[in-house]
Parts: C-alpha cells; sequence; structure tokens
C-alpha cells in the first residue's frame, strides 16, 4: 500500500467529520455567541441590596428633594422625592444626572498646591496650614479687609460660615455671584425694605406677564415652575412671554410678544403708563404708594406713551394697550422678572419696572400675585468674637457693591487691592462677563483659595485647592430660594462615603478658623460642621433631622408692606448695549445646560439639540432677514467689540432680526473630555456695562456683526 | 490526426491497459485512504469529546471548602442564608455579615477551613470571593421570588442536591465566556438526566412549556 494524495484526503476528511461530528463546533458557536454579548468594556452592573436614601439636591437654586437608588453602598440614581414640599416627585435632567458629578472625572481628589504652572497634591494638614499661615500674614500686616470670598449664594450655613470667617477676620468683603434671589432681594430693598425678599405665586396665577423669565427653562425653582406651567391650562390661567425670541416657553405661552433686546424696562414702563392713564390701576394699593406717585405718572406721561414705547421696544402701540388692559383686568395678574433664569446680568430698572407693575394692580401679598415678605433667617450663629483688627477691616467699605465691581477694581487697580480670595461653588472665570479679564484678575490676586470638587477654570487659577464633597457626600442645609412662593428648607445628606480625600466646606472653614487661633478659633468652637449645623439649625432640626426638611412658611404672607417707588420717579437710564455693530449679540439660557456654579453633566450635554451644539461647534441663531450673506447651518466668524468667535449658523425665524443667539454654559475649558472643548463661552463675547445708579453689571447683550468664515 | 484522436478511435489496448493497471493502484489507495479517514475520524471525535473540555475550562479551588450539608443541619434550609429580600430580589451568596450572624472572630469548628475563614475574611473583614457555578450572563432577568414563591419550585429542581454536598468541587471557568460550566452541564454533549444538569435557555424554555404551556416570550427575560 501506497500513501497517496487519496489518504491524505481521507486523513482530512476523517478529522473533518470528527470534528463535526463532535460537540466543538456548537459549543463553540454557543460560547463565541455569549462572548459577543459580554465584552470586557460592556459596564455590567453589580447585584447586590436595592434601597433609597432621600437627600436634597444642591445643584441650583430649585433645592428638590431626591430620592437616590442604592445597590448595596453604590448610589446608582437619583429621582425627585414623591411628596415633598418643592417638586413632589419630579427631577430635571441635571438632578437625575446628579452621579455624574459624584464620579467626574475633573473632580479633585485630594488638596492640591500649585507649583510653577501645575499642581502638586498635599496633606490636608499641610493645606489648612498654609492657607492659615497666608492669611496670618495679611493679618499681620493690618489689612484684613484684604480677604476677599466669592461663593454661589447668601444663604444656609456653609454661606453663614465662610461670612463669619470674613467678619471675624476683619473683611466685609463677602461677594456672592448674581443670582434670580439676589436681585429679588434687590429689588424688594428698592421698592419695599431692606432686608425683605420676593417670590411669585406661579401655581395660582391667572395672568402671568413674563418679562423674558424662562418658566420652562430653568428660571427660578425649575421643576416647581415645569409643574405651575404644566397646570396653567387646567386652571384656565394665561401666560404671555416678552422677549426677543421664540424661546421654548415663550413658544409653551397664549402669546409671544418679541421685543428688541434691553427694552423690556421701557415695555414695562409703558404699560405702568397706560395702566395709570386709563385709570387700571388698584386705587387701594396706590393709595399707600410712596416715592411720589404723581411725579410717577407724570414722568409716564411724557416719556413712555404708548407710542414711544413702541418705537423703542418694537412692540405695536395697539399691543401695548391691549397688554395692559388684559393685564389688570385679570382676575389675579402677576408679572415676572428675570431674563433666561434669571441668574444673568440684569438691570434694576427693568426689575424694578415689572415688580411695580404688581405694586400697581394690588397683587401684593394676594393669592396667585408676589409675595413680599422678610428674607427666610432661621439660622442662630452665636455672636462673633470680634478684636480690634477685625473690628477695624470690618468697618472698612467693601471694594466694590457687586463681584464684576471687585473683578473691574482688582484689574484696574496697580496695587494688590486683594492678598487673598477665597472662591466656593462659584466659577467666575466662566460665568461672568468678559471672562478673560476675569482670569486676568483672579491670576493678580496673590493668593487664591478655592473650595472647588471640580478642577474647573476658576479652580484652575487657585493656589491651594481645599476640595469639597458633592452633595451626594455631605450634610448641608438648603433653603429654597429662587422666587418660590413657600419658605422650605431641606437637609442634603451623605449618601455614600467620601470617595476621594475631600471635606465637607464647613470643615474645611472651621479648620482654617481654628488654625488662626485667637478671636477667630473663639468664633468656630465647633468640633465639626456637623455639630455647627445642629446647633446652628437647632430651631429646625428636629424636623430636618426626621423629615428631611422643615417647611419656615407657606401661603400667603400677612403684614403690612410698604412701597416706594422714588426710584422710578427719578428716571434712571436705560443700559445699551455696548459696541458700534449692527447686530446684538444676547445669551440664550438652555434647560439642558448649567451656567453657573457647577458645568454640566456629560448626560446632559448629550441631549443637547444639534442646533444648539454641533459637533464642537456652537450654533447661533439669526433671523433669515439679518443673514446677508450667510448660508444656513455653514461656519461662520462673530465678531464683538470683545473678540471673535467661530461659530455655525442657524437661520430661526423665531427670532427677531437684527439679533443674534447663543446659549450659554458651552466653552468650558478645563480637563473634562465629555463636557470641555464645545463650543464657546458666549461670556467671552460679552462685557460687563455697568449701570449707573445700582453699579450692576447690566448687559443683556453686545452689539455684533457675523460674517462669511 | 493527433495522438489523442488516435487512442480514441483505436480503443488503444496499450492504454487501455494502463487504465486498468491504474485503477488496481487506485483501489489500495482507497483502502489506505479509508483507514486514514477512520483514524482522523476517530482521533478528532475523541478529541473533541474528551480533550477539548479540559482545553475550554480551566479549574479554579474556591478559597475555602464549604460544608453544605452541616450548614444546612446547623442553620436550617436554604433560605436560612440565601434568601429573598423585601423587594423579592434574591441575596444570592450569602454577605459576610449574614454569616457573622453565627459565626464570630472565634473559630467555631477545628477544620482548616474554618481557620481560613476567620483568619482571612472574618477577622480582615473582608468579603469571601466565592466563585458562583450558577451565575448566568447579565442580559437574563431572572426572578428567583417568582419561581419559588408563586411556581411552588424547590431550589433543588435547578441547583440540585448541592445541599448535600460536603465539600466544594472546583469551579470549572469557561475560558471564552467566563461562566461556569454548570451552565451547558458537565455533559460536553449537552446530555441531561436531571432537571439541574444544565440552565441554557432551551431548559427554561422547555420547563416553561411543560408547566405553563407556552415557552414564553424573549422578553420575559431578556429585557
Amino acid at each position: 500500500m501506497k500513501v497517496d494524495r487519496r489518504s491524505f484526503l481521507g486523513l482530512g476528511l476523517g478529522a473533518a467529520a470528527g470534528i463535526a461530528v463532535s460537540p466543538i463546533g456548537i459549543k463553540l458557536t454557543d460560547d463565541s455567541s455569549i462572548w459577543t454579548q459580554n465584552w470586557p468594556w460592556t459596564p455590567v452592573p453589580v447585584d447586590g441590596e436595592v434601597s433609597y436614601e432621600n437627600s436634597v439636591c444642591s445643584l441650583c437654586p430649585g433645592s428638590c428633594g431626591i430620592s437616590v437608588r442604592k445597590i448595596d453602598d453604590r448610589p446608582v440614581k437619583i429621582e425627585g422625592l414623591a411628596e415633598y414640599p418643592i417638586n413632589d416627585g419630579g427631577a430635571c435632567l441635571h438632578g437625575i444626572a446628579g452621579l455624574q458629578y459624584l464620579y467626574d472625572p475633573a473632580r479633585v481628589k485630594t488638596p492640591l498646591k500649585k507649583n510653577g504652572d501645575k499642581f502638586e497634591e498635599i496633606s490636608w494638614d499641610e493645606a489648612i496650614e498654609t492657607v492659615a499661615g497666608k492669611l496670618a500674614d495679611i493679618r499681620k500686616k493690618g489689612s484684613p479687609e484684604k480677604l476677599a470670598c466669592i461663593i454661589d449664594k447668601d444663604q444656609g450655613s456653609v454661606s453663614g460660615l465662610f461670612k463669619r470667617l470674613l467678619k471675624t477676620f476683619g473683611s466685609p468683603n463677602f461677594y456672592t455671584m448674581p443670582s434670580l434671589e439676589s436681585y429679588l432681594e434687590l429689588t424688594a430693598a428698592t421698592l419695599h425694605s431692606e432686608g425683605e425678599t420676593i417670590s411669585f405665586d406661579l401655581e395660582n396665577a391667572s395672568f402671568v406677564l413674563s418679562f423674558g423669565a424662562g418658566v420652562i427653562e430653568g428660571w427660578g425653582s425649575p421643576v416647581n415652575c415645569f409643574k405651575a406651567n404644566a397646570s396653567r391650562k387646567e386652571r384656565h390661567a394665561k401666560l404671555y412671554q416678552i422677549e426677543p425670541r421664540l424661546s421654548n416657553t415663550a413658544a409653551n405661552a397664549d402669546k409671544w410678544i418679541p421685543v428688541k433686546p434691553g427694552t423690556e424696562a421701557d415695555l414695562a414702563l409703558g404699560i405702568c403708563a397706560v395702566l395709570l392713564k386709563n385709570k387700571l390701576f388698584d386705587t387701594t394699593a396706590t393709595a399707600n404708594l410712596k416715592g411720589g406717585l404723581n411725579k410717577f405718572a407724570a414722568l409716564l406721561q411724557k416719556d413712555y406713551t404708548p407710542s414711544k414705547i413702541a418705537e423703542i421696544t418694537g412692540v405695536k402701540e395697539s399691543d401695548i394697550e391691549k397688554i395692559a388692559t388684559l393685564f389688570a383686568k385679570s382676575k389675579m395678574p402677576l408679572a415676572v422678572f428675570g431674563k433666561g433664569r434669571g441668574d444673568g446680568a440684569q438691570s434694576l430698572k427693568e426689575l424694578v419696572a415689572v415688580h411695580t407693575l404688581n405694586c400697581l394692580v394690588g397683587n401684593i401679598n394676594k393669592k396667585g400675585g408676589a409675595f413680599v415678605q422678610p428674607k427666610t433667617n432661621y439660622l442662630e450663629f452665636p455672636d462673633e468674637s470680634m478684636d480690634s483688627i477685625s473690628d477695624k477691616g470690618f468697618a472698612k467699605t467693601k471694594i466694590g457693591s457687586y463681584v464684576d465691581q471687585l473683578i473691574e477694581k482688582v484689574n484696574g487697580s496697580s496695587k494688590p487691592v486683594v492678598d487673598a480670595l477665597f472662591v466656593y461653588n462659584a466659577n467666575p472665570c466662566h460665568s461672568l462677563h468678559d471672562s478673560k479679564k476675569v482670569k486676568q484678575a483672579i491670576g493678580k490676586i496673590p493668593f487664591v483659595v478655592s473650595f472647588s470638587s471640580f478642577l474647573d477654570e476658576t479652580a484652575m487659577e487657585a493656589d491651594i485647592i481645599l476640595p469639597s464633597h458633592t452633595f451626594i457626600e455631605r450634610f448641608e442645609d438648603v433653603p429654597s430660594s429662587a422666587g418660590l412662593a413657600m419658605n422650605v428648607v431641606g437637609l442634603t445628606k451623605p449618601i455614600v462615603e467620601p470617595l476621594f480625600s475631600t471635606k465637607n466646606p464647613g470643615d474645611s472653614i472651621i479648620l482654617i478658623a481654628k488654625a488662626l487661633e485667637g478671636n477667630i478659633a473663639q468664633s468656630f468652637e465647633w468640633e465639626s460642621y456637623e455639630e455647627c449645623l445642629e446647633e446652628v439649625t437647632s430651631g429646625i432640626w428636629d424636623s430636618l433631622s426626621e423629615d428631611g426638611f422643615a417647611v419656615i412658611s407657606e401661603g400667603v404672607p400677612t403684614g403690612s408692606v410698604k412701597t416706594n417707588i422714588a426710584y422710578l420717579s427719578k428716571n434712571p437710564s436705560t443700559v445699551q448695549a455696548q459696541g458700534d455693530f449692527a447686530l446684538t449679540l444676547i445669551p440664550i439660557d438652555n434647560m439642558r445646560l448649567i451656567s453657573a456654579g457647577v458645568s454640566v453633566s456629560p448626560f446632559a450635554i448629550k441631549t443637547v439639540s444639534d442646533k444648539v451644539l454641533k459637533g464642537k461647534n456652537i450654533v447661533v441663531e439669526i433671523n433669515p432677514l439679518s443673514a446677508k450673506g450667510l448660508k444656513d447651518g455653514r461656519l461662520a466668524t462673530l465678531t464683538t467689540p470683545m473678540g471673535k468667535a467661530r461659530v455655525k449658523v442657524n437661520f430661526n425665524e423665531g427670532i427677531m432680526p437684527g439679533v443674534i443667539g447663543m446659549v450659554e454654559g458651552l466653552g468650558h475649558t478645563f480637563e473634562n473630555i465629555y463636557v470641555s472643548n464645545k463650543g464657546v463661552n458666549v461670556n467671552d463675547l460679552i462685557g460687563p456695562v455697568f449701570e449707573s445708579g445700582s453699579g450692576l453689571d447690566a448687559a443683556f447683550g453686545i452689539k455684533a456683526k457675523i460674517s462669511k468664515a | 490526426m493527433s495522438e489523442i484522436e488516435n487512442k480514441a478511435e483505436n480503443g488503444s489496448t496499450e492504454s487501455a491497459g494502463e487504465c486498468t493497471a491504474g485503477e488496481a493502484k487506485d483501489d489500495k489507495g482507497l483502502g489506505l485512504g479509508v483507514i486514514f479517514f477512520i483514524a482522523a475520524f476517530v482521533v478528532c471525535f475523541l478529541s473533541g469529546t474528551l480533550l477539548f473540555p479540559k482545553l475550554l475550562y480551566s479549574k479554579k479551588e474556591q478559597p475555602f471548602n464549604f460544608d453544605h450539608q452541616l450548614h444546612v443541619g446547623e442553620a436550617g434550609d436554604c433560605d436560612a442564608c440565601h434568601s429573598l429580600r423585601e423587594d423579592g430580589s434574591f441575596t444570592g451568596i450569602p454577605k459576610l455579615t449574614t454569616c457573622l450572624d453565627c459565626h464570630t472572630e472565634e473559630v467555631l469548628g477545628d477544620t482548616e477551613d474554618e481557620a481560613i475563614f476567620t483568619d482571612e475574611y472574618v477577622s480582615k473583614d473582608k468579603e469571601v470571593p466565592w466563585y458562583v457555578y450558577s451565575i448566568q450572563p447579565d442580559c437574563v432577568f431572572f426572578s428567583h421570588a417568582a419561581h419559588t414563591g408563586d411556581a411552588g419550585m424547590e431550589c433543588v429542581d435547578c441547583h440540585g442536591p448541592i445541599g448535600d454536598s460536603t465539600s466544594s468541587r472546583p469551579y470549572e471557568e469557561n475560558r471564552i465566556t467566563g461562566y461556569s460550566r454548570d451552565i451547558w452541564g458537565k455533559n460536553i454533549f449537552g446530555i441531561k438526566k436531571h432537571s439541574w444538569d444544565r440552565m441554557k435557555m432551551d431548559d427554561c424554555a422547555a420547563c416553561h412549556k411543560k408547566e405553563t404551556g407556552h415557552q414564553g416570550y424573549c422578553f420575559q427575560c431578556h429585557k
């Protein structure tokens, strides 16, 4: 027998048949199909016991109750907390994505110290020692007022601790970022009394006249506003939206009234003029008005006649008359201010003019109207211990009234105006106008301490970072604000053990105070922030700790309200946009983006439409009538007096001719692959314009031109 | 006329003879081919049946030996340790805290395994990294509560008499899928004698068909 070609054929066929009959084929097919469903990079949730813990979201001033779903010790989902007085089970997209902040790649994991251009990790002991050492040097030099602080809000115990540290150190330079709440307090102080605030009973109003307030775009307490708006149809209530573009709120409203940007105050006063001329006001309410009603009425009849206002604002004369009549004759009218989210630049003239409408129709402290009442004060801090240095320093005048003025003064002076700066829960290098200048000012300050949880634009400028727990990891009292008709204080609770070497900002402040010794340490005798929180909220602690919240007040406030219209009687001038170009660039607040405090989450940025962000290009809205030489969907160069930007163009007939709309909250530059380097920051292109009298940055936009790229 | 045409027409005897001789040689070749075929078939079939499983699965020993029989005797039925939570989800392999309901940092028994448990896990407050024989791919939703509660099935119907075991057998991990050999079954052909011998989708479907009259829809398990 000879081994030949056929033998090999037999061998091969035999092998093939043997394998085919063996289980190899079927088994490998089955295994490979399972293998393809279990790629190693596919996340597989770890199994475990499911539990829910209640807390309060503090990502925005909304202060919604949340229920956090946990698998064993790991939080996996955030949902709205049912029956919580503010949101009753509702949640916004930022709230449900809140856990992404916990696991954010840009989180600061341990205290950092800047060495040259880079940060190096240091221990908490060294960090506190360094901060206390620098502060002690400033105090020794006799200029404690040169310590400044920029924080998100002036409510709650953490803010209270920062303020207390500054006061006992000897500095009055405590600044908050612009917020709807700060504007409400300022408006109340101008029209009513210092120490009061305003809130709006949107749920019961029958006619809401909104001057650009993005009722469903993040204004006020967003989820509460969504619910109030959702019930509008059932209640047969009307919403008239006054703003230059057809926002979601305008599209959802009963009527959209396009108005030229920056002329809202004039329109409000024009409506006031009609109310007074046609005797549509509430006589009881006007009888109590102080500050010269006749002078005010005369001014309006002279300078704010419907014909003049129609020319200024672009709203037809007949429409102004009609709106005024509808507003006055409605069962419970309510005029609402705060353009967009209400935390951007606003002019006091506009805020006061709009609220004067409420005062004239007499809806103050009535169901469905505007509530004016003293600011919520549930905190009972013990008296501070002051020494001569702190007394002297604290008595000095603040560097500027508002944070924008502080930045202006720091930049404008050749000598250091501020020697040390604390920044907490704020990102001025991204959220304030002319962010390059803000960065320059913060760069000029010799010692900057950031308490940020994330390495954002402002934290990058810091000399020391004392990283804070995220709201998932810490205790904090969270008072409701932002125009909410009820006063509720919620308790944020740690849902998970801190992931990194971070601290509650309250604890960081207590440690710094103790290291500074003397009267400062004496004013901070708590062992921990938790001990402090329990003591300063002792009046409501039982409710806070047992129910997770405490209702301070709800319903229509009682008590008399003083109203003084002297500010408007002096006819303050209207702020004009900076520059000479033909078009006006205005920022747009989009519910899917966050523009203050923390930056947007990876989840939320993915939900943004490609009419807002296309790839890495920001998309600007422009009316086709103003887009000569441009093509829809193509790249263009947008130029303002502040600089240039490459943008994509979106032709939109829902924006007034002559106006360019650019979304706010994009263009982050810090290291976060999910969020940064997408679009441009509109605040780079808009510079501050200070309103004479109030000193507020009231830049509603800026003059701009746009040309083919 | 060409040579080929000549051969075709004349039926050339020479060439015919060559052809016959050639066929005889081929027969011998075919015979060898058959032997080769059979040999290769047998070798490959046996390899696929006996050697292949040994290559496909890697054997892993449990962290220490666990005596189910002893624990059933001491603690009670399966649900003494493998219980359902309030929401109906299954606790699976008990966590250390459950073990510590009975165990303490003091060694309870006198076995080497007990010492490992106490020294390596209890005193270090570390979970025991058990290999779980019955873990299914994550793409399957399965409710123990629905099967043992409403349907009244016994644990043994799917898990076999593991409660009678006195030692932990090695865990055989499929090198391709990473899952236990128990899912496909010990028998590489997938032949099963008992209901618990194999736990593939067809087994679920067969039991559903038998018990409910319908094998069920995709989304009932693949949610």
